[in-house]
């Protein structure tokens, strides 16, 4: 059964780890629904917060495949239940919309607020679960949206042996 | 420490050096030529093979590789000579061979610029290497190859690539050469669990109809001593994968044959009656499993691998062993009771008469009086004893010669066994040559597979490597003609190959070489072939339209093998 599936991968910071990563999709003809990657919170570590949809059976194929990647310090696969994950959208509509108290109702029911306001555009931001930032959208469409852009997942795990821990035991190791 | 400023050409070569290699195969070019400039001046520390093609070089250190268990070494130059490694790269992935590759790169302030003879060989190997990287610098030169040493060697061996700029091999450093001993992200030894192995233990232990089957892991691990202990305690039968052959004697009375596709008959139907099912160093390819719906049901899994990757990617284990095969083996040895398992072993044997009957049956009806290649490899094993090394391509010759060459010693088989890459066989028997040149070096060969990278017979007459081809020549791909007779309704389309007079092919290269199309003076030939000091080429007209059994249809279960 096809299921979404959160992976994050820790990796060293070097060229190419991105390439890599991906090429374990492609040969398998599987999608990526989304990709982020950042520092992670010790220095040099790199955070790379993949989701697809996907069976178990061939998520955890892809991890033991991701790990054994000579960069990669470790890969973990968690379902939708074991994580706080997140999503940034922005929206581009004209100023001109503002005037009439509509636009202003949209964000207030939305949670979403207002980065900044040009004199002939203004950029509306939300954070939440892709069907939060789906319903702004939904919401603002008839306003006329100029752009739209929402990130790929970032996520933290609920349950996880710290990664600074996890590096001093590879450290040690003989 | 010596202060004195190199070249970073230089410091390749001092790394090397350091790294032990004494052979490295390769072909210069613009981009690599400051390197094969240095190269001049350790003429006495290094050999340099020139080959006549790139990937002659690649098969040649995998052949190297494969006999000596040292990591195999090329070079080549930037754009086609470094695509021309792909295919070699992807069969030593592959197939676990340890290959450290140095490639010419243009001048870094010209990357990504389609310099001339630029190609982005680190995003075109990426897939087919166990690691590698781009050197812009030349004081990473020596970090970065000491670093190739350490990955292509441990754990699951495989091949890693450098590519190294022009400016790097012009540039001035400091030479300081430390080998590699650890890389926080890469861990290539597992920690054995005890517990795990206590449980592998008990069902070994408890099994009624036990059976090992073992992959070339054993020859990796160096694991045939630990091998032979654990069979002669435990008394379970071995069976062995393409690839693992030699890692087990096969004169050895526990040995029952090898698997799969084109298999015996005996180990590949008793896979579906056993009750323990134990793979080591192996990874249930599809060419030995078959259908894997159908694979070994009834028993209880066991699968040792040092690839963590490989438990339970294709078969379910009901205990999967992350270990060296060669710790693993010799902890279980201690753990298992000693036994005998007689009724059990003589199902092998009466299995193995069955196919024997029944070969020998489809060999009398058949009205043809032609030579078969069966013939040639029962007559070289047997005057050869089981102990040279005996090189095979890809196709019906290479089945023919799994089957018929009684692989006595270790490291004696090489082949294509994972990519299954035609071509293979001369390029790699010249470096098996190289890897061990006191051995007897055969490479067992197709008219279809020769002629793919038969320009390496100028490596063999410029290099007088002293390898015997014999060239199986049925005038057909044989193996695809197969196919088609069976799957195809015959339609033999684009089969049948001419090829030139190889005899004199071989002449013009000043290699001693001769043709038989007669049974009567096959040994005799063979023993010329042998006895000849230097090169030979043996070219054995066989019949045209033979078909390799037993054989395990695409789809089919490894029960349902057919004898005919």
């Amino acid at each position: 059964m096809e299921k979404t599936y959160t992976v994050s991968v820790f990796t060293e910071n070097s060229i190419g780890i991105l390439n890599r990563i991906t090429i374990i999709f492609t040969r398998r003809h599987l999608n990526i629904d989304s990709i982020t990657a950042s520092e992670s919170e010790v220095k040099g570590v790199f955070r790379y917060t993949i989701v697809l949809r996907t069976t178990e059976e061939q998520v955890n194929k892809v991890v033991g495949q991701i790990e054994k990647l000579v960069d990669v310090l470790k890969a973990f696969v968690h379902q939708e239940e074991e994580i706080v994950h997140q999503e940034i959208a922005l929206y581009k509509i004209k100023t001109d919309k503002l005037t009439n108290g509509e636009v202003e109702k949209v964000i207030r029911e939305n949670h979403a607020r207002i980065l900044t306001v040009d004199p002939l555009f203004m950029v509306i931001e939300k954070t939440g679960h892709v069907a939060e930032t789906q319903l702004l959208f939904e919401n603002l469409k008839p306003f006329g949206i100029l752009e739209f852009a929402r990130s790929g997942r970032v996520a933290v795990t609920k349950p996880m042996k710290e990664l600074s821990t996890y590096l001093k035991e590879l450290e040690t190791k003989k | 420490m010596n202060t004195t400023k190199i070249t970073g050409a230089h410091a390749v070569l001092k790394s090397l050096v350091a790294e032990n290699v004494e052979t490295i195969f390769g072909y210069p070019g613009g981009a690599i030529m400051p390197i094969y400039d240095a190269l001049f001046d350790y003429s006495n520390e290094v050999n340099h093979i020139l080959v006549r093609h790139e990937q002659g070089a690649i098969h040649a250190a995998q052949g190297y590789a494969r006999t000596s268990g040292k990591t195999g070494v090329v070079f080549a130059t930037s754009g086609p000579g470094a695509t021309n490694l792909i295919t070699g790269l992807a069969d030593a992935q592959i197939d676990s061979t340890p290959l450290v590759c140095i490639t010419g790169q243009v001048a870094s302030h010209l990357l990504g610029t389609d310099a001339f003879q630029e190609t982005d060989v680190i995003g075109i190997s990426m897939p087919v290497t166990k690691w590698n990287c781009q050197v812009t610098k030349a004081e990473d030169i020596p970090v970065a190859i000491a670093k190739a040493f350490y990955i292509a060697s441990t754990g699951r061996p495989g091949p890693v690539l450098i590519d190294v700029t022009k400016d790097a091999q012009f540039e001035l450093m400091d030479f300081n050469y430390q080998k590699c001993t650890k890389i926080r992200s890469y861990q290539p030894k597992p920690d054995v669990n005890k517990t795990t192995l206590e449980a592998a233990a008990q069902l070994i232990n408890q099994a009624k109809k036990p059976f090992l089957v073992i992959g070339q892991g054993i020859m990796l691990s160096d694991a045939e001593d630990e091998l032979l202990q654990f069979v002669e305690k435990s008394g379970i039968p071995v069976a062995s994968t393409l690839l693992g052959l030699g890692a087990f004697p096969n004169n050895n009375p526990l040995y029952v044959g090898y698997l799969g596709m084109h298999g015996d008959y005996a180990p590949n139907i008793k896979t579906n009656e056993c009750d323990v099912l134990i793979g080591i160093g192996m990874r249930f390819d599809d060419r030995v499993t078959g259908d894997v719906s159908r694979y070994a049901k009834q028993a209880k899994v066991i699968h040792i691998d040092i690839d963590a990757a490989e438990l339970n990617k294709i078969i379910k284990a009901d205990v999967p062993v992350h270990a060296d095969a060669k710790e693993a083996l010799k902890l279980l040895t201690e753990l298992v009771q000693e036994k005998q398992h007689p009724v059990w072993l003589n199902e092998f044997t009466e299995a193995k008469k069955t196919e024997v009957e029944t070969l020998q049956k489809s060999s009398e009806l058949s009205s043809s009086s032609e030579l078969k290649m069966d013939e040639v490899i029962k007559i070289l094993s047997e005057i050869t004893n089981g102990a040279a090394v005996v090189v095979t391509d890809v196709g019906q010759h290479q089945m023919m010669t799994a089957r018929y060459y009684n692989y006595n010693k270790s490291k004696s088989n090489i082949t294509s066994g994972g990519l299954g890459t035609m071509g293979f066989a001369l390029p790699a028997a010249i470096g098996a040559k190289f890897g061990t040149p006191d051995k007897t070096v055969i490479a067992v060969i197709g008219d279809g597979g020769f002629q793919m990278t038969l320009q390496e017979l100028g490596t063999i007459l410029q290099s007088k490597v002293a390898v015997k081809i014999i060239i199986l020549n049925n005038r057909f791909l044989g193996m695809v003609r197969q196919w088609q007779d069976l799957f195809f309704e015959k339609r033999y389309s684009f089969t049948e190959i001419m090829s030139p007079d190889f005899v004199a092919l071989a002449k013009a290269y000043s290699i001693e070489s001769s043709r038989i199309e007669e049974r009567t003076h096959l040994k005799e030939a063979l023993l010329e072939m042998l006895n000849h000091q230097g090169s030979y080429l043996l070219e054995v007209m066989v019949a045209k339209e033979e078909n390799v059994f037993p054989m395990v249809p695409t789809g089919a279960s490894v029960s349902e093998i057919r004898l005919n």
